[in-house]
């Protein structure tokens, strides 16, 4: 049998001081910089409050992709709509939202994005358009290609991003909607954080062809690979086919390539990767070195730089970490408080509220 | 005032909804050109254009989830399926997302759609194309499901689902399209929630909803015309949220209940009726509480074996004589 291979490596950007960074504003690169710095230690951050039991559930880290979404934030707009699958944790807070209330979210509490009702698969935050991170793979997908379509129908500017992870392009809701986006001719991206592996399956194992921009080609659906350790290179491709989506309700896939640093969530021992070559490629495709590596070089960036943003950014988590731990849990008396948009009559039966009111007298004691 | 059938009473309102509201659209397999399988969308794609009533290709769970995402930027999709059996292939976008998103988010977005389908079986459609699934979707938090018996609920309940912010799950029958009953004009609606005592009676209760609540309807002219025994419908109309306290209320006026229901009966919405009746009711009862059901097979295509499997009128009666056995109204 033929050995599948990805032409990965021939995306990634090479050693080196790429032409583009010394076009760049100086201010926008740091801001780029400090802006991965803070996911990074936020995800880190995050890791120990799990393993302090602060936060429950579920916790999937974007700990290696910072310049993917970072890249991606920079090149979006406010008009435009974000869907995500369940490792989001640095997307809605690249869009613009706080880390406290995200981070308080994650702790599951009142003052979280979600009002501590999601936790860290279900942020959402509708002022800034972050629709939402979904914890059922590629349930997002045809949400996402349902808002492209409400965008269009509406003759709203803007264009929607649909966030998957590489796994997701093997589930059948990922074909559906792909063709629906064409059908209709709707301002899409999807875009595929592929970091090598859907859990523990790698892209090779799961999918038949493991070039996955190539996936909307039956579809007539343009696809490109992008270097996701390269956040100038992310927001450049994402600009373009922004503006294509927009101007011209043409949908895009892309494949952004990473390295995801640790196992799928924060429980996973992360047994089914060779060790030594995790360790290696954490070094070699770790986005923050590359990017403080080449600030360095094109002198946008000295120690003193980089030892005040650390200090910054360590402050900042820390001061959401307090947040979180300072803010209250939703009330109890609160947990029917979603249940519907528009109220109808019986919505509780009368054995329902009997166990319910019995629950709350029994916390109250 | 008008006689119209459920067909008419729903082919109306989807137009009076697309005329009313622009952000109404239809959305489904073969709705516009071919007028709707069933033909509810008759005429509505000439009226209203190919924006508003939008032919879907075949891909449930994608323009699910499609209306679903559409909703949640205020567009208010109200789609078809051609029967309850392939919103199976949708469960996903329903029961994972669209009836998790207003709650799971704290509020901060909202699902207004409807899925409109058929449930239950008519003919020898056979195993595959002749289920109830609408206890599945009852069951679930965060929905509401309704199932109209009569044009009129039809017409009040869809204007109530369209104007709802949340997902509505809106169970209709085959077997009731071509009925007829009195639709009054005007901007009427029923609401979700609400049970709806049909006729009323003294000896026993008979709760349905949808066709099984015409077929009670029946039933009790007939036992009353022949036996003079007095059977009071309750007709469910909303499954979710269930309005236990009319279930209740009849019960203590009669001591005695009969479910008439088109699924099976392990686990379906009569099990759940018969719970609310013991556990609100219990000291009213005279009678142990009887549940008429499917049998429990895939549906044989065989007319012979199909028909006997479906719940009907002889299977009623029986009932209703084994609950009021002793009485002086029952079989002596």
């Amino acid at each position: 049998m033929a050995k599948v291979t990805r032409d990965q490596k021939a995306a990634v950007a090479p050693t080196g001081l790429p032409p583009d960074l010394a076009r760049e504003d100086a201010g926008t690169v740091r801001h780029y910089y400090r802006q991965m710095l803070l996911l990074r230690r936020f995800e880190e951050r995050a890791s120990e409050m799990y393993t302090k039991a602060k936060i429950g559930g579920y916790c999937h880290l974007n700990l290696g992709e910072e310049a993917t979404i970072v890249g991606l934030m920079a090149a979006l707009r406010p008009d435009d709509y974000i869907y995500t699958n369940y490792r989001e944790h640095g997307y809605i807070i690249a869009r613009g939202v706080p880390a406290p209330k995200v981070m308080a979210e994650l702790f599951g509490r009142e003052t979280g994005v979600s009002g501590g009702r999601g936790g860290s698969m279900h942020l959402f935050d509708a002022a800034t358009h972050f629709m939402g991170g979904y914890g059922i793979v590629g349930g997002q997908v045809p949400l996402a290609v349902g808002a492209a379509y409400a965008l269009k129908y509406q003759e709203r500017p803007g264009v929607v991003l649909c966030q998957v992870g590489d796994g997701t392009t093997n589930i059948g809701p990922w074909y559906e909607s792909l063709n629906l986006a064409k059908l209709f001719q709707l301002p899409i991206i999807f875009f595929i954080v592929n970091n090598g592996y859907g859990m523990g399956t790698s892209v090779e194992q799961g999918s038949s062809e493991p070039d996955l921009w190539k996936k909307g080609a039956s579809f007539r659906i343009h696809g490109e690979r992008v270097d996701g350790t390269d956040v100038l290179a992310v927001r450049d491709v994402t600009r373009r086919l922004r503006e294509r989506a927009e101007r011209e309700h043409e949908p895009a896939i892309m494949d952004v390539t990473s390295f995801r640093f640790r196992g799928h969530s924060v429980i996973d021992p992360d047994r089914y990767r060779d060790a030594d070559a995790t360790k290696r490629s954490r070094g070699e495709q770790d986005p923050l070195l590359h990017l403080a590596a080449r600030m360095r070089e094109s002198g946008l960036a000295d120690d003193a730089y980089f030892t005040e943003t650390l200090a910054q950014v360590e402050r900042e988590v820390q001061d959401a970490i307090d947040f979180a731990d300072a803010s209250a849990p939703p009330k109890l008396a609160d947990l029917y408080q979603y249940m519907f948009a528009t109220e109808v009559p019986n919505t509780l039966s009368a054995a329902e509220r009997e166990m319910f009111e019995a629950r709350l007298a029994g916390q109250e004691r | 005032m008008p006689i119209i059938t459920y067909r008419q009473a729903l082919n109306e309102t989807l137009g009076e909804e697309l005329a009313r509201d622009p952000n109404v659209v239809l959305m489904g397999e073969e709705i516009g050109t071919f007028e709707g399988s069933y033909k509810i969308t008759a005429g509505l794609l000439k009226q209203f254009g190919p924006k508003r009533v939008v032919d879907m290709p075949i891909a449930e769970m994608g323009f699910v989830g499609l209306a679903a995402g559409a909703a949640m930027l205020g567009v208010r999709p109200v789609v078809e399926i051609m029967t309850i059996n392939f919103v199976l292939m949708a469960v996903d976008q329903i029961v994972n997302h669209a009836s998790k998103i207003h709650y799971m988010f704290g509020g901060q977005a909202r699902v207004p759609l409807v899925i409109r389908t058929p449930s239950g079986g008519i003919g020898q459609l056979a195993a595959t194309h002749s289920q109830s699934f609408e206890n599945w979707f009852a069951y679930c938090p965060g929905l509401k499901v309704v199932a109209p018996s009569t044009p009129y609920d039809a017409k009040g309940l869809l204007r109530a689902a369209i104007r709802d912010d949340d997902p509505v799950i809106f169970i209709e029958s085959l077997p009731l399209y071509d009925t007829k009953g009195d639709v009054p004009a005007g901007d009427f609606t029923v609401p979700i929630g609400l049970a709806d005592v049909k006729r009323e009676g003294r000896h026993v209760t008979v709760i349905g909803y949808s066709r099984t609540t015409v077929l009670a309807m029946q039933v009790a002219e007939k036992l009353e015309r022949e036996e003079g025994i007095s059977v009071e419908v309750v007709d469910l109309r909303s499954l979710r949220p269930l309005d236990r306290g009319t279930i209740v209320e009849s019960i203590k006026k009669t001591n005695r209940a009969v479910i008439v229901e088109e699924d099976w009966r392990s686990y379906g919405i009569g099990a759940e009726i018969a719970a609310t009746i013991q556990e609100e009711a219990f000291d009213h009862l005279d009678a142990p509480v009887l549940r008429v059901a499917g049998l429990e097979v895939p549906l044989p295509y065989s007319e012979s074996l199909s028909r006997a499997s479906k719940p009907g009128a002889p299977d009623l009666v029986t009932a209703i004589h084994t609950v009021l056995k002793g009485t002086s109204c029952g079989p002596k």
